[in-house]
């Protein structure tokens, strides 16, 4: 149950994301200056932390996604639909720990000096 | 909350009224045929599409696994995440056929995947016929402005504009 109400969740998230993603990406094709401008407002704490709650939406809704997936098409998919919960929320783990720390390294040196 | 003769019980569920035939409750081989409950002002169509659907999310999202993972994992581990992004990162990547099919198969996959997502959700909230119209008009109108704005940005992109 609440992990269809976070699958659901995540893939909203994911589709307003796609679709700003794919606005400003569009300004390639408009002005190099313009695209520049636009993404040089991201890079800041705020934006890089909306980052990672990005990838934890994304990497738990594709796990899921392939749960579900086996659920419906693998035999013993259904039995073990709980072990697989486990198993997502245990790859979500480990890929975000890989995950966070060079995606935020450069934020780090911000907050805490060593870098402007 | 419709009148629609069709949403009436199912025949083998209505007994005549009769006490004295009670006992006469019809039963009816059941049927394959799935109960009408449709939008009255739209044309009654029989096709799969829902079947198509279903079929289509899990498949793509088998695909979208590799597309997006390998995607999420080249921007933000090996880039460093939108630190390093600019005009010049772009023209960079795009400059091979190989990552512009990547990234055309990803835009189209998850732009397919997230409206016929959202499809099902307005079906699942939105009871009044009125209202899920309006919103899938919605849906399905920036979806279809999103996928040719997207696709034209990658099949034209010019480094040095
Ligand atoms: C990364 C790989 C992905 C996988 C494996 C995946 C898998 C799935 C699956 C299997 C479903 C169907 C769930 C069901 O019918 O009960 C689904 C639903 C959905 N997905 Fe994805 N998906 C992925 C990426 C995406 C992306 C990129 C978006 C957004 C653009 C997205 C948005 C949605 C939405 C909105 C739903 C509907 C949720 C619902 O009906 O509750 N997904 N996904």
């Amino acid at each position: 149950m609440w992990s269809w109400v976070a699958h659901r969740v995540t893939g909203v998230l994911i589709f307003f994301f796609l679709f700003c993603h794919v606005l400003d990406t569009a300004l390639v094709r408009v002005d190099p200056d313009a695209y520049n401008r636009v993404i040089d407002t991201y890079k800041n704490p705020i934006v890089n932390l909306m980052e990672v709650g990005l990838v934890g939406a994304v990497l738990f809704h594709a796990f899921n996604g392939l749960r579900v997936v086996l659920i419906d098409f693998w035999k013993s998919g259904p039995r073990y639909q709980r072990q697989l919960l486990w198993a997502v929320l245990a790859v979500w783990f480990v890929l975000m720990a890989g995950f966070i720390y060079p995606m935020t390294e450069h934020t780090w040196g911000v907050l805490f000096g060593s870098e402007g | 909350m419709t009148t629609d003769a069709s949403t009436q019980a199912p025949s083998e569920l209505v007994s005549t009224g009769k006490a004295s035939e009670a006992l006469d409750t019809r039963f009816e081989a059941p049927r394959s045929a799935a109960p009408k409950v449709r939008d009255p002002r739209r044309p009654d169509r029989r096709t799969n599409f829902e079947l198509y659907a279903w079929l289509f999310m899990r498949l793509s999202g088998l695909l979208l696994i590799v597309l997006v993972l390998g995607h999420l994992f080249i921007q933000m581990v090996v880039d460093g995440g939108v630190q390093k992004i600019n005009f010049s990162f772009v023209a960079g990547r795009w400059s091979s056929p190989f990552w512009q099919t990547w990234d055309l198969l990803m835009l189209w996959l998850a732009q397919v995947h997230g409206t016929l997502g959202l499809r099902t959700i307005i079906n699942d909230y939105a009871e009044r016929n009125v209202t899920r119209s309006w919103l899938k008009a919605l849906l399905y109108t920036s979806s279809v402005f999103t996928l040719l704005l997207g696709t034209l940005v990658i099949f034209t992109f010019d480094p040095n504009i």
